[in-house]
């Protein structure tokens, strides 16, 4: 079994808004057997707002996390596209950069860690597609989602600037996955567009006009449920969806699942064990559609002559 | 002469930050303002601001909203066909306005930014605090909108008042690198 270390971030820790996805995450990696084992006292990546406030302050928030995982010498792995950039962009940073790396390699020896730039950083997405593979989690379906419409939605931190698995304005890592587990992914022209992202709190209009035509696209495009594989993506696009239908008079009524919900729910894993009751619009229906009419197809094919 | 020293200045303060220097290789093509969802909202473009930075404007630059209103979403980075890293600029420009006091009173940004900073240096952010905090105080009658949002992430048990605590070592460590990052120029 491959041994990852995991950062799961503030929304996705057990105490985040997003706790829904690191259930769904550890449910699917237990499937898959990929055993990720979370990082001793991990603290806040910074985000983009620490960064655009506090340049080197930032830079050692996420050095401590990296100096802490670079100790389990094991691939660091987190399901946040924020902080998948913040530590990639990091590591960057410390290799292109020696005068920023001298100044937080003094603060890091202060609280008494070092930090040599060996960690490697990776999404769940990119560890599930890449070293896992799509063929791997085919054989695993024990619900095939039998054609369900599924809006493949990558928003922008996971393939943007870009470090590494997928391309930046086209990728097709969900596209592949969704029809591992027998679902069709729908086109959705703006799948690398930007939700809004934190700007949701302090500029709400602006956000929700992005957010709209995510949800805008995915309904023209036929989708019945959309996937992301961002905590921020998906509370901007599930909790906020009612304030978006008040602002544009409009009546989506779209399930946002984490990625991982509903590749746990293909795999068979328990509904509650995915957190799906935590998901603010409703996607039971829409999941057990495909499984219902995967029924009705094979009575179908009974009774016919 | 006076704004001519000054300009020189700034555009050397800048271009000396990491990640500022990539700002060298601006064509003016514009692209990075073709390419951002928010580009329309900002009261300069992503490609004025750079062309007002080597004009040496810097009051301009340093109050205006348009670091504020960028998402992050790299689009403007990966489509530059120069290498500019008009992100991490923004970020650059966001941080040296925070540093002069110059941020725009206009946006709720820099607020919000610095509310978030100053919870994730503590070790984790406690979302529920972080938005009540936020909204009493910019506008506590948005809260009042947004109860509806609220009540349905509280009803789905997605807003823990459970706050995430480092281990006591953890916290002072945390604590002792950022205040040696503050020595060595770091800071808000």
């Amino acid at each position: 079994m491959k041994q990852y270390t995991y950062f799961p971030g503030c929304s996705c820790s057990s105490e985040g808004g997003a706790r829904a996805y690191n259930w769904s995450i550890g449910a699917v990696s237990q499937v898959v057997e990929a055993e990720l084992l979370e990082l001793e006292d991990w603290s806040c990546c910074g985000s983009t707002p620490s960064g655009a406030v506090d340049e080197l302050g930032a830079f050692c928030l996420a050095a401590r996390d990296l100096a802490l995982a670079e100790k389990t010498g094991r691939d660091l792995v987190t399901p946040c596209s924020a902080c998948y950039v913040i530590f990639n962009r990091a590591n960057a940073y410390f290799r292109d950069y020696p005068n920023l790396k001298k100044d937080v390699d003094k603060a890091l020896a202060a609280g008494g860690l070092k930090y040599a730039g060996t960690v490697k950083v990776r999404h769940i997405l990119d560890v599930l597609t890449t070293d896992i593979g799509y063929d791997t989690i085919k054989e695993k379906v024990k619900k095939n989602l039998n054609g369900l419409k599924v809006a493949p939605y990558y928003g922008c931190q996971v393939v943007r600037p870009g470090f590494g698995f997928d391309d930046p304005e086209n990728p097709q890592s969900l596209e592949k996955l969704i029809s591992a587990l027998g679902g069709e992914a729908t086109s959705f022209p703006l799948k690398t567009r930007c939700c809004g992202g934190s700007l949701i709190i302090s500029e709400e209009d602006l956000a929700l006009d992005l957010s709209h035509k995510l949800l805008e696209s995915a309904s023209l495009n036929g989708a019945e449920c959309l996937i992301t594989v961002c905590p921020l993506c998906q509370t901007n696009l599930d909790a906020y969806q009612g304030r978006v239908n008040r602002k544009f008079k409009t009546q989506y009524k779209m399930p946002i699942l984490f990625f991982t919900q509903l590749v746990g729910f293909a795999l068979g894993v328990d509904s509650r064990a995915l957190g799906l009751q935590t998901n603010i619009v409703p996607p039971v229906n829409a999941l057990n559609h495909a499984g219902a009419a995967k029924a009705r197809d094979a009575s179908s094919s009974e009774t016919e002559p | 002469m006076e704004t001519k020293v000054a300009a020189t200045d700034f555009l050397a303060q800048i271009l000396s930050v990491p990640g500022g220097e990539t700002l060298r290789k601006c064509i003016q093509c514009g692209t990075c303002t073709a390419s951002c969802p928010n580009a329309d909202s900002m009261d300069y473009t992503p490609s004025e601001l750079i062309a007002m930075v080597r004009a040496g404007m810097r009051e301009e630059v340093l109050s205006s909203k348009a670091p504020w209103y960028c998402l992050s979403c790299y689009m403007c980075t990966v489509r530059c066909p120069r290498g500019v890293k008009q992100t991490d600029l923004m970020h650059v420009i966001a941080f040296m306005a925070v540093r002069a006091g110059k941020v725009p009173a206009t946006s709720l940004t820099p607020t919000m930014y610095r509310l978030f900073n100053h919870y994730c240096s503590m070790g984790s952010l406690p979302e529920m605090l972080f938005m009540a905090r936020f909204y009493l105080q910019t506008n506590p009658l948005r809260a009042w909108r947004l109860m509806p949002v609220a009540v349905n992430l509280l009803k789905r048990g997605r807003l823990g008042v459970k706050t995430r605590k480092l281990s006591p070592a953890g916290a002072i460590q945390l604590r002792t690198i950022l205040a040696e990052a503050k020595s060595l120029g770091g800071g808000s």
